[in-house]
């Protein structure tokens, strides 16, 4: 289509203003071979499913010891996770990023020289999720301490009773038993991770909001990229609730269902 | 002459001795709930703790598996001494972790609330702990636990999940989960009283079984009907003290304490 011929009726100039190129120049701007910016943004989703993937399992362990220590240690354990859990909440993650990585980095490289090794290039990826999976782990400790405090503590009493040592008890009793109470606070906790990894661009590492801006910025066609970027994390979100709902269902097979109490 | 030692001496029995507790204290903070109780179960025997609210009863069940540490006193279970130390609150904490969960996994414990595993159906509940603390293969603890469960009269129930289940029944297949372990002792803490009146019956008779094909149990309960036939010797706890004890016939019918008479007439 010729632009004199698209600018010839209304609607078509209103949909020129937001878009410049036409329907076969979206598929062309979208597709994953080279002229197309599709397989970049692609890639940056793969890179911010790793962070996402990588910072929820790094903030689930952190969770399980968090709740644990908090629940079961002694003064002192269960003091440094106060000061955990309320400076990391406290503290805007944004801040958090660029503090633990640009800091975090250096921290470590300096320590590196002190002993007398080579400074290393940490990778953006190691980074991110150890960044992103120490913001989470605040996060996952409360949810985990109240979904342990909500089992029935009767159950792992008669855990213990039985003979079952602590890490038994642990992986047979209260994991399974706390995860209905856990997983509504988990599922939000992944949500935000697939979003969180966007704040990892300011420090130019390159996920699905960097590939969209470097795409946006070269073809101009900022609309088409942001839309797609924004499909993109709505399909993770949707297919994530999915699985989500599933595991949930699962995680209550023992339980009645709540409305059988209304 | 061991029983000798003990408050009021017992009927002499050559059975080996499955539990012995000795000068047995426990303090929450500044409550004093056990003030020096003995107590000794031999094979075979059926002892029944009866005794008020607040006497210490459930407490010196629960002392027997370590679920409460004493504060001191003496505990052995089939004749090995459960090694207690202080912590650094002075607490006192069992020394040797593995030995208190070897200890535990012969001890067959039946609590008040059930606690049932929700996560598990009944079968899953009956294997769990022969599978995963004992390293039964599973197929043998499923056909076991199948046996189980049949003679709690459960057998078609064996893939529900407790919460979809009554009192009576949730209660009769802990009873099976603690005979699964098969275990020297059975420890039941007050097994019916969290049950409405019509389910008491189904679960006493499970109880009355065992006892009748010769299992050894300790039994704190409120059933002083049931006390008097299944148990073959009586320890009535007042105030944290053995006030009287003996066979079932002596303490309900010719009990000598004036606080037991009271109990009795009220209880009964």
């Amino acid at each position: 289509m010729a632009p004199a011929e698209r600018a010839s009726t209304p609607g078509a100039k209103l949909i020129d203003a937001f878009l410049p190129a036409s329907a076969a120049g979206i598929i062309e701007l979208l597709s994953p071979a080279p002229v197309g910016w599709g397989g970049t943004l692609m890639l940056g989703l793969l890179h911010s499913l790793e962070i996402a993937v990588g910072a929820t399992c790094v903030g689930l362990l952190i969770g399980i010891c968090g709740a644990y220590g908090k629940l079961y240690g002694g003064p002192v354990v269960r003091d440094l996770l106060a000061v955990y859990t309320t400076i990391v909440r406290a503290v805007p993650e944004l801040v958090l990023i660029l503090l633990l990585y640009y800091a975090g980095t250096d921290l470590i490289n300096q320590l590196l020289t002190a002993i007398g090794y080579q400074r290393i290039d940490i990778s953006g990826l190691v980074a991110g999720i150890a960044v992103l999976g120490f913001v989470q782990g605040a996060y996952s400790t409360e949810v985990m301490r109240g979904a342990i405090l909500a089992i029935p503590q009767g159950q792992i009493e008669a855990a213990r009773a039985y003979g079952m040592s602590p890490g038994l008890l642990l992986r047979r009793i209260t994991l399974p038993a706390m995860l209905p109470f856990a997983i509504p606070g988990l599922a939000n906790l992944w949500l935000i991770a697939t979003k969180d990894t966007a704040l990892l661009a300011v420090v130019g590492f390159f996920e699905l909001t960097l590939a969209t801006r470097q795409a946006a910025g070269v073809t101009k066609a900022y609309l088409i990229f942001y839309l797609a970027a924004g499909v993109l994390y709505l399909t993770v979100s949707l297919f994530s609730n999915l699985m989500l709902g599933r595991l949930e269902a699962w995680s209550r097979r023992g339980m009645p269902s709540v409305k059988d109490a209304r | 002459m061991e029983a000798a030692a003990l408050p009021s001496g017992k009927a002499q029995n050559s059975a080996a001795e499955a539990i012995h507790v000795e000068n047995l204290h426990k303090k929450f903070g500044q409550l004093h709930v056990l003030k020096g109780v003995s107590l000794s179960a031999r094979d075979g025997e059926v002892i029944a703790i009866i005794g008020g609210s607040g006497s210490g009863k459930s407490t010196l069940l629960r002392c027997i598996n370590c679920l409460e540490n004493p504060t001191s006193g003496i505990i052995r279970v089939n004749g090995e001494e459960i090694k207690l130390r202080a912590d650094s609150h002075g607490h006192t904490v069992p020394a040797d972790r593995r030995q208190i969960e070897r200890i535990r996994s012969k001890l067959g414990m039946v609590f008040q609330n059930f606690n049932l595993w929700s996560h598990m159906t009944l079968i899953e509940n009956v294997i769990e702990v022969p599978v995963h603390v004992l390293g039964v293969k599973r197929d043998e603890a499923i056909a076991q636990a199948e046996k189980l469960l049949a003679r709690v009269g459960l057998a078609e129930k064996r893939d529900v999940y407790p919460a979809y289940l009554s009192g009576g029944q949730q209660q009769r297949a802990a009873i099976a989960r603690a005979l699964a372990i098969n275990p020297r002792v059975m420890l039941f803490d007050e097994p019916t009283s969290a049950l409405d009146p019509e389910l008491v019956g189904e679960v006493l008779k499970v109880i009355g079984d065992l006892a009748r094909e010769g299992r050894t149990m300790v039994l704190v309960t409120h059933e002083m009907k049931f006390a008097r036939e299944v148990a073959t010797h009586v320890v009535y706890l007042y105030n944290g003290l053995v006030e009287e004890e003996g066979p079932p016939e002596q303490i309900f019918g010719a009990p000598k304490s004036e606080r037991l008479k009271q109990f009795i007439r009220n209880i009964g």
